[in-house]
């Protein structure tokens, strides 16, 4: 029997499970991709769990996905459904914008177009520094190795050159502690006593200390030429404290730096788990930077980058098999329709892109990685352009997305061009952490490098 | 071919008119098509605004199309 609201729409179905307390919270914290498919499977293309207090209804497929991500402005709210960034953007922390204005913002600003030309030599250089260390041989451990290069990249870009220069390993390793103090019992209390939101506020409070620290040296020995100052300059200019830059600064650089990060290595293992695939991209590659005399560092430009198909269809698969955001959610703010189900105010709705990438109706053999299905005519990801979500969809998809590309066919350019890599673990021991929201890479996931000696 | 622009996801990044310059045109928050059936010979631009549009707002109707 299903429950109808006053309207003569139907009330969404409550997925099995969730007994707990605190309903499916430690389900979302240890399976949340298993819970989202039993949603599909039990309750259709629209369905609902609980998180804490939170009733969650989850949309699936593409005509629900699409309702979802046209959805107006003023009856979904963003930043009411994710509590757990609220303590790592600052608390009171006031800024005079908005999320969504503040990314836009930084759209027409560091990732506008004429921009990107100048950010695809910025972040080759950065890869080249980090890999000068490397010797012919050794190994690293993805997460680490990733995450350290592209707070790099994304700072360099974002923020400035000069600030990029006072950022060190201990940095990314705050960045990190603030990427896993997203436990969802947040959910139910984001100061709640325990381990990571510890190091969640510590790490926050010594950035904090940071930042005031590059402030002083800036008021200190003012940039005398407009032309060398960065972000950093122009705000300590403006007057805000601290406490504000930070937040600032963790809000640009948050989006795109664990997302970035897990894409390169997900990018990474599924190509060492294809090396047929992987052969390709070598010689696309080899093909495009072939002129180099030997000896020399190739060239690394804009143009290059929009010239690899092969490399940009395995970005896109492993974007699609591992989605860096695996639930986008809103607050219902006014009664919401889909498919003829109502969705209340106060209620929450999501989709997931871990399961709408791979629905099996829109992307023939889900599973496996095929990155040929991004050429024509196949172009899944044009034609399923509700469901084939890594970057959201709409009004509100990623501002990063294609710095996030053009970064990442940076980042293999200059590994490729370099390095041969090898697994150092069982293929399928290389898999993510769900316990934070902030998907990352379970540890240990380490690969063995190899300088190229036909090169 | 037709350009088809969807003012519901256009929010006027103005990556349509980095590639394809003269075809299109960006506005403040959205953008304006100029040339709403482009020559053949410009298909390639054409084909590059729709797949970096960033909020893909933009679609390529064939002339065979209905």
């Amino acid at each position: 029997m299903t429950a109808t609201t006053e309207s003569g729409l139907k009330k969404p179905h409550r997925v099995s499970g969730g007994e707990a307390e605190h309903g499916h919270l430690d389900e979302l914290a240890t399976d949340p991709i298993s819970l989202f498919w039993r949603v599909r499977e039990e309750c259709g293309d629209v369905g609902m769990f609980q998180l804490a207090d939170r009733e969650v209804v989850l949309v699936s497929g593409a005509a629900a996905n699409e309702e979802f991500f046209r959805a107006p402005e003023e009856d979904l709210d963003q930043a009411a459904a994710y509590p757990f960034m609220t303590p790592v953007f600052g608390e009171g922390v006031v800024f005079d914008a908005s999320p969504e204005e503040r990314s836009k913002a930084i759209h027409n600003s560091a990732l506008k177009a004429t921009h990107m030309k100048q950010h695809a030599v910025t972040i080759p250089n950065e890869v080249e520094r980090i890999i000068a260390e490397w010797g012919d041989s050794g190994e690293i451990d993805l997460l680490d190795f990733f995450s350290e290069l592209t707070l790099y990249t994304s700072s360099s870009c974002l923020i400035g050159r000069k600030f990029r220069e006072q950022l060190s390993g201990r940095i990314a390793h705050l960045f990190h502690d603030l990427e896993k103090g997203t436990d969802p019992i947040a959910y139910v209390d984001y100061h709640a006593d325990i381990e990571s939101f510890r190091k969640r506020d510590e790490a926050r409070a010594e950035l904090v200390e940071f930042i005031q620290g590059v402030m002083n040296e800036r008021i200190a020995n003012p940039t005398e030429d407009k032309e060398d100052r960065d972000l950093m300059d122009v705000l300590v200019q403006v007057g805000f404290d601290a406490n504000t830059i930070t937040g600032m600064f963790i809000s640009m650089m948050f989006a795109g730096h664990h997302t970035t990060s897990g894409t390169a290595a997900w990018t990474l293992i599924e190509l060492l788990r294809n090396p047929d695939y992987m052969a390709r991209v070598y010689d696309e590659l080899d093909e495009i930077y072939g002129d180099t005399p030997p000896g020399q560092r190739p060239e690394y430009t804009f143009a290059h980058t929009r010239q690899m198909p092969q490399l940009e269809n395995a970005l896109k698969e492993a974007l699609r098999l591992h989605p860096p955001l695996i639930i986008l959610m809103r607050v219902v703010q006014k009664d919401f329709h889909v498919e003829g189900y109502e969705i209340s105010a106060g209620q929450s709705i999501a989709v997931s892109p871990a399961v709408s990438n791979r629905l099996p109706e829109d992307f023939p053999n889900p599973d496996a990685f095929d990155p040929d299905r991004y050429d024509k005519p196949r172009q899944e990801d044009l034609v399923n352009r509700w469901t084939w979500i890594p970057f959201g969809a709409g009004r509100h998809r990623c501002v990063g997305a294609q710095f996030a590309i053009m970064q990442l066919k940076a980042i293999f350019s200059v590994l490729f061009q370099n390095y041969e890599f090898e697994m150092l673990q069982p293929s399928e021991s290389y898999r993510n952490d769900h316990s934070k929201m902030v998907v990352q890479l379970q540890q240990p996931c380490r690969v063995a490098y190899r300088r190229r000696k036909d090169r | 071919m037709r350009i088809e622009v969807d003012l519901d996801l256009c929010q006027g990044h103005g990556m349509c008119e980095m590639e394809a310059p003269g075809i299109f045109e960006a506005r403040r928050d959205h953008v304006e098509i100029l040339e709403p059936e482009p020559d053949e010979s410009r298909r390639a631009e054409v084909e590059a605004a729709v797949q970096y549009c960033p909020t893909q707002a933009l679609r390529i109707i064939e002339d065979d199309q209905p």
